[in-house]
């Protein structure tokens, strides 16, 4: 049967576009612009899913997302919602917690347990005994997980973008359209957003047979769309506020990250159930999710409907849906009908059966709703002396509102209960945030625009600093729209508080009387607002139960805490794209095209090393062995590169460097270490004198930049004339390496390299291949090596040259592995790897490094003072047996001794020199003081024992880095 | 305060800073109780802190002072007023 009604006047389908898709692998036919709900309930389809605990059959109840009555399973996506998810063309779906099928569910049958599991019945049961927990647990997830994730899924990645605005409105109904229409013609800069497909909000539901606002509807839609101040996102979520009104904004596309001077909330509220037995039956909506389902989708969701209400909502409800063709068969009004105005008397004159002061007691139905049981309301019960059997297929509940107010809430928002209407409203503000509509309590088309203009005129004023804060309460209406107390006991309960969880009246009373009694607990313990729908249709009813039962106002009462998101967002969109800028240095592309593997450095991109990855250790073995017998280069152009000038240059190194650096001479180098206020080691580089004014910095990789933050703290902070100039992107830098370095080098630069002018760790300034360059005699792989800093320009030229001269050599380039290799077998460390957020030179055996009794001040110096005499960790080196697999043993395999750990490994590597595997190890100092061998727990469990080494392991008289080769060999 | 509004370059996010923490200068002569008072111990509770913050794009730095509570500054104080001198 087709439950397609006449094409109404603002509907989303398009009746020229079928889509055909698929439900539980029956075929079904709707239209574009459906959602997935709307195009089944069109094809008679009522029961849309199976609620989560007792799988009780459910159907469309909201139509808006306020319920998740309607979860569905695509091939990609668990847990779609049915209510504004839009169908599309070939969509296989089924429902989420279905155990079978939604009409033949074999789960159903937990319902008939239903008085054995009572809130809290999992966290009191399954704990014992103890060892049956996994079985139970087994059993309990199977049950309690909603739809299936695909995990072949597709990597889909959205990108975000940022936008900008004087003023956000969220929400493009008719407040919203007319505040951010007012604060555009105020020539503010504003973003409407609306999570609908079409502006309009309530106007083309609730108010879609009025003729009076037929006029102000087309010209406010009109305005908006094209006024050239107003930018217009629908299917649009701001779903969460953030300091400073920073709002992401949740599109098709993905993420707005929308920075805003001030936010409009015209987001409305959520109509709210009324409690009674079998208030969840299909066929039961809420009013306004009936007239969405007419208005929007043009579907009938019944022949012969009763409405329940306690406001004008509720009457023109039911005229709607005499317009639609439905048989109203009675309006109960729970309170007089004096009070209703003009709605009330159309209803009346249409003949329609209005009954005033009475409640509905129960539904009654199998698989929707057959029967209502109806009578007169005493007090807060039914009487049911005089209760009346009505027939009917639809039950339309219009008895309160909550405003939407869960952005307002994260903004720190301040919300009160007006018991005028019944309803929580805005109390007070934060800055900049400001709001309108039926969310402040205005309902009259009258009060509605009213209270929309007035909000754009504070917002204007707040933009141009001359803000007042206007009185909220202006428009506000004078009458109730919700009922104090929708609530209908019956001793069968199955009157159902949150639909999501299944929670009903009574499992709320239990855990209050359990000791619950604040909202917060009887939330977490009872889960009510939970669930996927968090709240949004279940909160103010526990709220007045809890009221109620506690003897206490609403306000007394409160209200638990909005957090965002607002709406779930998917991964894809809050992943986006891969932002990650990377620095590349300018021989990138020769690397690339010399088969470099790459690894990321800090925010650098590195050769690794040279070679095929199916070869990985033996390309690294051949580099290092390159730089120890013949010539090896290196790109460092990574390096942090600062240069330090002016009177006060020697005072700053001094006061941020351990080591003293006023008595370095001009022309050569000196190793710098930098330690925090606790005397943890933060950097190392060397230091070089330029001129007696003027030093030449260097830094690791990934401190570079704060290196130079530090060095300018103490420029600032501390008076000194320095100026400092951060040259690390702007200057390349090249280490070449080896005993045939200098041979090499010498044709090509104007500096003379012979031993007497340019001893190592000098420093000198000259020519190379034309070039400007500074060459630093280093040692940090301990051969014959030098360090050239060159302009980045000049870095690919000098490369290829260097390669060029020293291929008769049988030159190499090398990468960070190998120079990791190089550097271990000098016992150098690597600051960072070798040392934590913790380690202090002593226990690196760097005491040599650390001038206590010559400085009159560094930075950590009383620190190190304290900590020379208490080292709790020594780093260690360690050797295994030659022949020992090259690979066992990792960074951060643990060191055990008698079951405890006493260390770990900082570096280990296979030495090609050694030929066995060295390494580094922190360990603990009691052990570090025995001489017993190392043992270290390798990835299967295995233990494997090492002998303590003394560092460093290659070269220890360092005479190969220090001196003419030459000279070395003879 | 996502925003850092700031008497030199305008309003900037304050993703482009970082937070050096409260302005503090290492007592030089102190005995041990009081050094490691200064290198362990920050102030935690909600008041007016004069603050460090460094603007990495330009690698300046300013002060501020804040109110940790409604994480508003309150004002800006001009570096010359809390420099100091360490002993050479």
């Amino acid at each position: 049967m087709n439950y397609r009604l006449e094409p109404q006047p603002y509907e989303w389908i398009s009746r020229d576009n079928a889509i055909r898709f698929t439900f539980e692998g029956r075929e079904f036919q709707a239209f574009e612009g459906d959602s997935i709900s709307s195009g089944l309930l069109a094809n008679g389809q009522s029961i849309l899913g199976r609620s989560f605990k007792y799988h009780r059959p459910r159907g469309a109840l909201t139509l808006a997302n306020h319920d998740v009555n309607a979860l569905f399973q695509t091939d990609e996506k668990p847990n779609v919602r049915g209510d504004v998810v839009a169908l599309e063309p070939g969509m296989t779906l089924t429902a989420c917690n279905v155990n079978g099928t939604v009409i033949k569910d074999k789960d159903a049958k937990i319902e008939y347990a239903a008085r054995f599991l009572p809130v809290g019945f999992y966290y009191k049961t399954f704990h014992k005994p103890k060892k049956l927990f996994p079985f139970w647990e087994k059993i309990i997830r199977s049950k309690a997980g909603l739809g299936q994730v695909n995990t072949q899924w597709d990597a889909q990645r959205q990108s975000k973008s940022y936008a900008f605005c004087d003023l956000l409105v969220i929400g493009a109904g008719l407040s919203g359209m007319q505040s951010a229409l007012a604060a555009a013609d105020a020539q503010l800069n504003v973003v409407l957003v609306d999570e609908n497909p079409f502006i309009g909000g309530s106007l083309d539901y609730q108010l879609a047979h009025e003729p009076r606002v037929k006029a102000l509807r087309e010209s406010l839609k009109a305005s908006v769309s094209t006024h050239p101040n107003i930018r217009l996102y629908t299917s649009t979520l701001a779903v969460g506020w953030y300091t400073d009104h920073y709002l992401p904004l949740l599109t098709p596309h993905g993420i707005i990250k929308l920075r805003s001077r001030a936010v409009v909330h015209a987001t409305g509220v959520m109509e709210q159930p009324a409690v009674f037995r079998n208030n969840d039956l299909p066929g039961v909506m809420m009013a306004s999710g009936i007239q969405r389902l007419i208005s929007r989708y043009a579907v009938k969701p019944g022949q012969n409907a009763l409405v329940l209400t306690s406001n004008d909502e509720g009457y023109r409800a039911a005229l709607d849906m005499c317009e639609a063709g439905i048989a109203v068969v009675a309006v109960v009004d729970m309170e007089s009908i004096a009070q209703r105005g003009e709605w009330a008397e159309r209803v009346l004159a249409k003949g329609i059966r209005v009954l005033e002061k009475h409640g509905i007691y129960e539904a009654i139905g199998r698989q929707s709703v057959q029967r209502v049981i109806v009578a007169p309301l005493s007090g807060e019960s039914c009487d049911l002396a005089k209760k009346d059997v009505i027939d009917c297929d639809l039950i339309a509940m219009s008895v309160g509102w909550v405003p939407a107010a869960q952005l307002i809430y994260q903004a720190g928002g301040k919300l009160s209960y007006d018991e005028t209407l019944q309803q929580f409203v805005p109390e007070s503000l934060p800055k900049g945030i400001f709001v309108c509509g039926r969310l402040n309590g205005a309902f009259t088309v009258d009060q509605r625009i009213s209270d929309a203009k007035a909000v754009a005129q504070e917002a204007v004023a707040f933009l141009k600093g001359q803000h007042e804060p206007r009185d909220l309460s202006q428009y506000r209406d004078t009458t109730a729209h919700s009922h104090p107390w929708p609530i209908i006991e019956h001793p069968k309960g199955k009157n159902f508080i949150d639909f999501d969880e299944d929670l009903q009246l009574k499992d709320l009373k239990n855990a209050i009387l359990e000791g619950f009694d604040n909202i917060e607990l009887l939330k977490r313990f009872s889960t009510v607002g939970m669930g996927p729908s968090q709240g949004k249709h279940s909160n103010m009813n526990a709220i007045r139960v809890l009221a109620r039962a506690q003897g206490l106002s609403i306000n007394a009462t409160g209200s638990t805490t909005a957090r965002p998101f607002f709406h779930p967002v998917p991964i894809s969109a809050l992943a986006g794209r891969r932002f990650r800028p990377e620095r590349r240095s300018p021989l990138h592309a020769w690397h690339e095209a010399h088969q470099a593997k790459f690894m990321e450095a800090g925010v650098w991109l590195r050769p690794e090393y040279y070679g095929a990855s199916s070869a990985r250790l033996d390309c690294i073995q051949e580099e290092v062995e390159a730089v120890r017998s013949r010539l090896g280069i290196i790109d460092v152009s990574t390096l942090g590169k600062i240069e330090v000038m002016g009177p006060d240059a020697a005072r700053l190194l001094d006061l941020a460097y351990t080591m003293k650096m006023s008595t370095l001479k001009q022309g050569m180098t000196r190793y710098a270490l930098m330690v925090d206020d606790s005397g943890v080691i933060i950097d190392d580089g060397i230091v070089g004198r330029v001129a007696s004014d003027q030093f030449y910095v260097t830094a690791t990789t990934s401190h570079a930049d704060a290196t130079y933050k530090v060095l300018s703290k103490y420029v600032q902070f501390c008076r000194l004339n320095v100026r400092l100039v951060n040259r690390t992107g702007s200057l390349a830098a090249i280490n070449l390496a080896g005993p045939e370095s200098r041979k090499v080098l010498a044709p090509l630069t104007s500096i003379s390299l012979s031993e007497s002018d340019f001893p190592y760790l000098g420093m000198r300034e000259g020519l190379l291949c034309g070039y400007p360059v500074r060459l630093i005699r280093v040692g940090f792989v301990g051969e014959l090596g030098y360090e050239i800093h060159l302009p980045h320009d000049a870095a690919l030229e000098v490369w290829q040259r260097l390669m060029a001269a020293g291929q008769t050599v049988g030159i190499k380039p090398f990468g960070v592995e190998a120079q990791r290799i190089l550097r271990l077998e000098k016992g150098h460390i690597i600051i960072g790897q070798d040392t934590d957020g913790l380690t202090h030179p002593y226990e690196v055996g760097m005491s040599w490094a650390v001038p206590l009794n010559s400085k009159a001040w560094f930075t950590g110096k009383p620190s190190l003072a304290r900590l020379k005499s208490s080292c709790q960790r020594q780093l260690v080196g360690f050797k295994l047996a030659q022949g020992a697999p090259k690979d066992l043993v990792k960074e951060c395999h643990l060191v055990i001794d008698n079951n405890e750990m006493v260390g770990r490994v900082t570096s280990v590597a296979y030495s090609p020199t050694q030929q066995c595997v060295i390494g580094l190890v922190m360990l603990d100092q009691p052990y570090a003081d025995t001489s017993n061998p190392i043992h270290i727990r390798v990835d299967d469990g295995r233990l494997i024992r090492g002998e303590r080494c003394r560092l460093p392991f290659y070269d220890p008289e360092g005479i190969r880095q220090t001196s003419a080769v030459e000279e070395v060999l003879l | 305060m996502k925003l850092l509004e700031c008497p030199v370059i305008g309003k900037r996010p304050i993703s482009e800073f970082d937070y050096m923490g409260e302005i503090r200068i290492p007592p030089l002569a102190a005995d041990e109780k009081t050094w490691s008072e200064y290198v362990f111990n920050r102030k935690g509770a909600p008041c007016s802190l004069k603050e460090a913050w460094y603007h990495r794009p330009t690698g300046r730095w300013y002060v501020v002072v804040r109110n940790t509570l409604t994480d508003e500054i309150e004002a800006h104080v001009d570096i010359s007023e809390v420099q100091y001198e360490l002993p050479a």
